[in-house]
């Protein structure tokens, strides 16, 4: 079973979050409005083989929203913050 | 195939009469330092194309590059399903030129792969789902594949023992039944493709990783592997939930996220599930090997993954599934559960052609319906290689099609990869 250190909650099951993906992107500026910039943050995916940085939304505790560091080769979580204080905090 | 190495009733006689051992089914082949095509990833979709690239296209100074062993991956992974139910343009027509394809293959690899078309039966549970299934059964009629639809009384004559009682929680409205869709053999899949490839020339190398790629600008001329560096004309990536690991080393990224999917079987019961069922209320499919195990699956464990272990809240679920449509499965024990990593798309569609990178061919992006496509991806990437454009079939499954706003989403559940 992955666990997830929630920093409100402590470690609970990852059946009481809802994954939300790659948390290392960044939104282009609305000013953009070039195809190519939205379809490469929309689409395309780093999908790394180890590090991950991932939103994860606690909807049956605290109901905050995370950012995970999480290995995807291992699942090993190395560390968890509020996503409200920033992407590596 | 020489007479010698060709299977056959005869020569099975005569090596049972003789005591002769029989030969190894491919070489054990040392790279060379040049090929015309080298085909990263033994799976059955990097096996195939080799095959069909030698037997429809006369290529077979090919080479095929596997990590592991060959069919060490989701090709052994699988629930061994093959079914042409589709009902997007484009999808309707590749997946019945696949299940034709797998309808010949046994004689055309002179390999047993044991397909059994004992029919697919998709369950309805309400008139809205029993609707769409009515569409989809017309699309696949008038694409000239069977498709019957079922009313609750025909699925209950047809499979007598799943829940038609007045308390389920899902009570069966009706269904569409493919009698042509059934399983096959799936490792023998991966064998079968990979002697009748060594046959007619092909190089199959394994434990043989691939490290990087030797480029001149914007073309791809090589690879570095863990046994020395490759030239190759061509190149073609077909490792599934590894595609984004390799083309990382292009500084390429794709729209693909991996995630895991779990499948299971039972202990071994006499046969009684004579066709291959899918839950209408959650994604869950089953059948029966011929071992007599009870082989089923649900759905992806829902974040990215390359662990290729699976998490035991997916396996209730699952059991859920199993005991809400056919409650005697309570009874059965499961004796194992593993993972495959998937290549999730936006659009639940692969992936299949030219890439921004000169002589560099992708294959990717099968989501969790790879398997049954085998023998069609294989016949139209190798067509794709041959001729350097994409084959008529697979030309609405450019790695581009975002761009263009032409997403390809069969279920229509939006571009969200770990939705589909």
């Amino acid at each position: 079973m992955l666990r997830i250190p929630c920093p409100h909650c402590g470690v609970r099951d990852y059946t009481e979050f809802r994954y939300a993906g790659d948390a290392s992107k960044s939104r282009p500026s609305l000013e953009i409005t070039d195809v190519k910039t939205w379809h490469d943050h929309v689409f395309l995916f780093d999908n790394p083989k180890g590090m991950h940085q991932e939103y994860w939304q606690h909807v049956q505790g605290c109901r905050q929203w995370l950012v995970l560091e999480r290995d995807t080769s291992t699942n090993t979580v190395s560390r968890a913050w509020f996503a409200r204080q920033g992407k590596s905090s | 195939m020489s007479e010698l190495s060709r299977y056959s009733a005869w020569s099975i006689a005569r090596r049972g009469l003789s005591g002769a051992r029989w030969r190894r089914a491919w070489r054990a082949a040392e790279p060379r330092k040049s090929y015309d095509v080298v085909i990263i990833g033994g799976g059955g979709h990097g096996l195939a194309t080799a095959y069909y690239l030698a037997a429809n296209h006369g290529i077979t100074n090919v080479a095929v590059l596997e990590r592991g062993y060959l069919g060490s991956g989701n090709v052994g992974r699988n629930t061994t399903l093959v079914r042409s139910n589709y009902q997007l343009p484009g999808n309707t027509e590749f997946f019945e030129h696949s299940l034709k394809l797998w309808e010949g293959l046994s004689h055309e690899l002179n390999y047993n792969v044991m397909l059994s078309q004992r029919g697919q039966l998709v369950l309805a549970h309400g008139p809205g789902q029993f609707d769409v299934l009515a569409r989809k059964g017309n699309t696949m009629r008038l694409n000239g594949i069977d498709a019957e639809l079922l009313e609750r009384e025909d699925v209950q004559r047809l499979v007598p023992f799943l829940d038609y009682s007045s308390h389920c929680r899902f009570p069966i409205y009706g269904g569409l039944f493919q009698p042509r869709a059934g399983t096959v053999r799936h490792d023998a899949v991966a064998w079968g493709y990979a002697r009748a490839a060594d046959h007619l020339g092909v190089d199959l190398i394994e434990n043989c990783e691939v490290t990087g790629f030797v480029r001149d600008g914007d073309r791809v001329t090589g690879v570095e592997t863990s046994r020395g560096v490759i030239n190759a004309g061509r190149t073609v990536l077909s490792v599934a939930g590894h595609s984004s690991h390799l083309t990382r080393l292009l500084n390429w990224r794709l729209p693909i996220e991996s995630h895991l999917l779990q499948a299971f079987v039972t202990e071994s019961i006499k046969p009684f599930l004579d066709h291959v069922i899918s839950f209408g209320a959650d994604l869950y499919y089953i059948s029966q090997s011929d071992r007599g195990g009870m082989v089923f699956g649900g759905h992806i464990d829902g974040f990215n993954s390359y662990t290729q272990r699976g998490q035991l809240p997916k396996v209730q679920t699952v059991a859920e599934c199993a005991i809400a449509l056919m409650p005697g499965m309570s009874r059965l024990r499961v004796l194992r559960h593993w993972g495959g990593i998937q290549d999730m798309t936006p659009d639940g569609s692969p992936f299949m052609g030219r890439t921004p990178f000169r002589d560099l061919y992708l294959n990717a992006g099968w989501c969790y319906q790879g398997f049954k496509a085998t023998p069609a991806t294989g016949w139209c990437m190798a067509h794709t290689i041959a001729h350097e454009e994409e084959h008529p079939l697979i030309r609405h499954l450019g790695v581009d099609r975002f761009e263009r706003g032409n997403g390809h989403d069969e279920y229509g559940l939006g571009l969200w990869t770990y939705k589909q």
